[in-house]
């Protein structure tokens, strides 16, 4: 065994709570047949807000987690571990040394609807009617912990920050756990819980929402000219990321490898992407490059592409900056048109998009695209797409996930085929 | 009320915060070692009994019921 394979990451099992499905099999038929998940909201909270459409988780998480442990557990946490645990068995439920199993999962923003009740309660009934599991619940590393405490992961679990970019950021550094050699299986990925008054007011009051009301399975088009905003999302995406050794010695079954993540910050605005999308095509650049992956490899990108005005565009100009002349060949989608965006839980997601648009061979749409923005000239699918490897190209065909965050975060995760070691005898012996 | 009544009282509490089925709370059971009910989830029960039957449970005796007898007894003597 060489050197060179212990860096190998592989992906051995997916799960996924989204607003199209409770499971990764519902989510992907749901995005692949271009189902909206968006709907007006029937809460009263939303009379008085401008905004009343959202995409709420399609599963209720408490009938899967239990109902003693849910009250335990924030939303954000309980979506982590449906997630999670429909991964874990999606991999064969490996045995792991505990102190070589981590965890990486996180959200954007952490247990606001349990911050916010804790509040009501201190206010209305006084401190000492708080659940005393507010804590746990509030915190952003809540969802990791539980998930370590489920598997018994004790080789680290980590909530790496970074609002929309969250999810995607812990995989990256998932990949990095078992490439320096602290863990051989990595439980990772993101989630979000979000949809509340005090979320959608704080949205609105930035005027980054859809207003979209009256058309709520319309609101969501990246990169359709009549976009007005982002519709917000809910759920979590879990990936089980093992180094090669590992996967091939209990005989796993390998969905890709997950060859490289790309990190950079604009250092411009607090909420605004820096128009020239110099972060952006850094951070893609940066993936392609950490994979050992050239860009015409690619033949899928999953955008970030929320559905603003201002974003939608800007990632496009990076798209084109960093394929160049084959920005035409890479289909580009952008699933937050029928999930909404599910803030950290939206690159893990979409990871999971990634890897079964990979290994299905085929992009799912973007629906709502009816009039390309006069400023977006990559190819983005409408529809599902077949996808296979760009003639003439060295190397296993790839796809990349972009994830951005207000602060300025910009991440890109590759994920490429997996081809199987020739058989014994046909190679030399290393 | 009757031992009985706060032992039916304390187990509907149980169940709803812990999960423990009601005819597992009996007098003899430990919280932590039998019912395996952690300290946050005891501060829960107290609260909630303080609800039920009227009777605040200060921190520091909390700490000295152990086993449900323990607490319907506590109930018993300050209710």
């Amino acid at each position: 065994m060489s050197n060179n394979d212990q860096a190998i990451v592989v992906v051995t099992g997916l799960g996924a709570t989204t607003p199209l499905g409770g499971d990764v099999a519902s989510t992907w038929s749901a995005m692949l047949a271009g189902t909206s998940g968006v709907q007006r909201l029937t809460e009263s909270w939303v009379d008085t807000l401008p905004v009343k459409i959202a995409a709420p988780a399609a599963a209720d998480p408490v009938a899967v987690v239990g109902r003693v442990q849910a009250r335990r557990m924030d939303r954000c946490e309980q979506f982590a571990l449906v997630a999670a645990r429909e991964a874990w068995a999606d991999a064969g439920s490996p045995t792991v040394e505990p102190y070589r199993l981590g965890v990486a999962v996180s959200s954007g923003i952490g247990g606001i609807g349990s911050t916010i009740t804790a509040y009501d309660t201190l206010r209305e009934r006084g401190w000492d009617r708080i659940s005393p599991y507010t804590v746990p619940m509030l915190m952003p590393n809540g969802a990791a912990g539980w998930i370590s405490i489920e598997l018994g992961a004790k080789a680290g679990a980590h909530a790496l920050v970074s609002a929309c970019a969250s999810g995607a950021e812990s995989i990256g550094y998932g990949i990095d756990m078992i490439r320096s050699g602290r863990a051989d299986v990595v439980v990772a990925g993101g989630t979000e819980a979000a949809i509340m008054a005090l979320n959608v007011g704080a949205f609105a009051a930035m005027r980054a929402m859809s207003t979209r009301n009256d058309e709520p399975s319309r609101a969501s088009r990246p990169f359709d000219k009549g976009r007005d905003g982002f519709v917000l999302g809910e759920g979590a995406g879990v990936l089980i990321l093992e180094s090669l050794p590992h996967a091939l010695a209990r005989g796993a079954r390998i969905y890709a490898v997950a060859a490289g993540a790309g990190y950079s910050a604009d250092a411009f605005h607090i909420s605004h992407g820096s128009p020239d999308g110099g972060g952006v095509s850094f951070a893609m650049s940066a993936a392609l490059k950490n994979a050992a992956v050239s860009p015409a490899q690619v033949t899928h990108v999953n955008a970030h592409a929320t559905s603003t005005p201002e974003g939608d565009p800007l990632e496009a100009r990076a798209i084109e900056t960093v394929f160049g002349d084959s920005s035409s060949s890479v289909v580009v989608s952008a699933t937050k048109s029928m999930t909404g965006h599910l803030l950290g839980g939206a690159g893990a997601i979409e990871s999971v998009a990634s890897v079964k648009a990979l290994t299905d061979r085929v992009a799912p749409p973007t629906i709502n695209l009816d009039d390309l923005d006069d400023e977006v000239t990559i190819s983005v699918a409408t529809k599902s797409t077949p996808l296979a490897p760009h003639p003439g190209v060295d190397g296993p065909m790839a796809v990349l996930n972009n994830a951005f965050g207000f602060g300025g975060h910009n991440v890109a995760l590759v994920f490429t085929e997996y081809v199987p070691p020739a058989p014994e005898g046909s190679a030399e012996e290393g | 009320m009757t031992d009985q009544e706060i032992l039916a009282g304390l187990a509907e509490i149980i169940d709803e915060i812990a999960g423990v089925p009601a005819d597992e709370v009996t007098p003899e059971k430990n919280f932590v070692d039998d019912l395996d009910i952690d300290s946050l989830s005891m501060v829960e029960i107290a609260v909630a009994a303080q609800d039920k039957f009227g009777v605040e449970i200060p921190d520091e005796q909390l700490k000295d019921l152990k086993t449900v007898q323990d607490v319907v007894n506590f109930v018993s003597k300050n209710s």
